[in-house]
């Protein structure tokens, strides 16, 4: 069975000054599938998705999304593609001016015209498929938790019905047990919309629970790449070090 | 040997003009996008709105008591270095000419760029290191558009109307201080004033405002657009944002005066 590419990247470059942060990047991304890119810190994760979001500009390579090449071209394209992606930032990145629901309903009030009264009872919606009651919507986000934050970003992120989510260190700074009520949503959420996922995280537990693909980045190239199956199996000793959380062995962490 | 030397000495000098000259057309093109998302849709207009309650209603106390001080100052010290004269007309017309030419729009402004620049910097840099400014774009909307455009035509439009206040007030402590300190006839005082009255001090005072608004909004909006690294980064933002307003206003204030008034 071939699956359809959604995100294709070849050989992608980015470099900051003097530092290599990127040095090749090949990676697919498959219709309705959820990938987990995995690294230490500071090993380009971000920058990764960065890129493919526009955000940042690659210094050479190609990213392809659905087919349409992205790096190069002028920001129509790519603000063309921003309709149809959805990201969860790590902090959560919430509008603190603007109050819960009107973080959610941005979009849709800014971008498609729905009236300020409907998109409130969508975000409402939406709040409460996160598990947030209709309580919070009044309430500006620095009032809320972390982990209320994370799931007002998620909220925000999904409410488009994007075909494509960004995960950005989902789980990052959340107690056990919240980092695995976000793993659920974010599951759930991409079920519900039958979205293609990319996650970028170093918490291991969380890339099992949500990931159908692996692939892990090292030294500014994705070194391993399977299944999670795979991912127990493989005698790829980067790949070994990074799961067992070991100090010891091939990669060398910077003092 | 001396070569060597040279080349040192060249590079020691080198290093900080290549960074000066790469933050200048940094600058220059932030300043060239901004200008034209002022000019291209959508516009939002509620924000703008906004900020023109932040910067011109909520500065009105700032720039009141300033000009008014100033005005009564100029009052005074013109009084006690032109004794003999005759006072009335002289005074009224100091105090005409130096508060619309010169003290309401460069003072004003730099009590704005002091109150609205460092808030501007170090609202726009916290979205920028909180990744705000990166949610706005997953968002299809432009952060240029939506931060950065409302507040270039808010100050460019209110700081004008601001300094034709402070212009008011000030003329208004001159006559305080003339009546009721060196004890001028108040009827000769206003007809003196009117009597001086000139359209070009007004007018080139408010081009000035004009000027000194959008140089406040643009560098708040720049230095924090470019922050960095966590509160440190938006702290910088901050101080950097008032400064370079601050001596923009003054250079510019010199290069307006030039344009309206030498020959």
């Amino acid at each position: 069975m071939t699956k359809e590419v959604k995100i294709k990247i070849r050989d992608l470059h980015k470099s900051f000054g003097k530092k290599q942060v990127l040095n090749g990047v090949d990676l697919d991304l498959y219709k309705g599938e959820s990938l987990v890119v995995i690294g230490g810190s500071g090993t380009g994760k971000s920058v990764l998705i960065k890129c493919i979001q526009g955000l940042l500009t690659p210094d050479s390579g190609s990213i392809e999304i659905d087919g349409i090449e992205i790096v190069g071209d002028n920001h129509t394209t790519i603000d063309d593609m921003h309709s149809k992606m959805g990201m969860l930032f790590q902090g959560g990145a919430l509008f603190d001016s603007l109050k819960v629901w009107e973080n959610v309903a941005f979009d849709l009030i800014q971008n498609r015209g729905i009236s300020k009264k409907e998109a409130k009872i969508v975000a409402i919606k939406v709040l409460r498929q996160v598990g947030l009651g209709a309580d919070i919507a009044d309430l500006y986000p620095s009032e809320l938790s972390g982990g209320m934050q994370k799931r007002v970003g998620l909220a925000r992120a999904v409410i488009t019905k994007p075909e494509i989510i960004f995960f950005d260190e989902p789980t990052t700074g959340l107690d056990p047990i919240m980092a695995d009520v976000i793993n659920d949503l974010i599951i759930e959420s991409a079920k519900d919309l039958g979205a293609t996922t990319l996650t970028i995280t170093h918490d291991m537990a969380s890339a099992r629970k949500i990931a159908d693909k692996i692939a892990m980045l090292y030294q500014g190239k994705i070194i391993w790449y399977g299944t999670v199956k795979e991912l127990d199996k493989t005698d790829n000793p980067y790949v070994r070090q990074f799961i067992n959380g070991s100090s010891k062995g091939p990669i060398k962490v910077e003092k | 040997m001396i070569t060597k030397l040279l080349e040192q000495f060249l590079r020691t000098l080198g290093k900080p003009l290549v960074a000066f000259l790469s933050s200048l057309g940094d600058l220059v093109i932030f300043v060239a996008k901004a200008l034209y998302h002022c000019f291209v849709p959508p516009f939002y207009f509620k924000l703008f709105i906004k900020q023109v309650l932040d910067i011109g209603f909520y500065s009105l106390p700032v720039v009141g008591l300033t000009t008014l001080f100033a005005g009564m100052v100029i009052a005074l010290q013109t009084y006690s270095g032109f004794t003999g004269f005759k006072a009335e007309n002289v005074i009224a017309s100091v105090v005409l000419i130096s508060v619309t030419r010169e003290l309401a729009p460069v003072l004003s402004a730099l009590m704005v760029a002091g109150r609205i620049g460092a808030a501007m910097a170090a609202e726009i840099g916290t979205m920028r290191v909180t990744e705000q400014i990166d949610a706005l774009v997953t968002l299809s909307t432009n952060p240029f558009k939506y931060l950065i455009a409302p507040r270039l035509w808010a100050g460019l439009i209110v700081l004008p109307i601001l300094v034709f206040i402070g212009d008011i007030i000030g003329i208004f402590g001159g006559y305080v201080v003339g009546v009721y300190k060196l004890g001028f006839n108040p009827a000769n005082y206003i007809t003196a004033t009117f009597q001086n009255l000139q359209m070009i001090g007004i007018i080139s005072g408010l081009v000035k405002a004009g000027v000194f608004g959008f140089i406040i909004s643009m560098m708040g909006c720049y230095n924090g657009y470019k922050s960095k690294g966590g509160a440190q980064g938006v702290g910088n933002a901050t101080t950097n944002a008032v400064v370079s307003s601050s001596i923009l206003i003054l250079i510019f204030n010199y290069l307006i005066t030039e344009m309206f008034f030498s020959r």
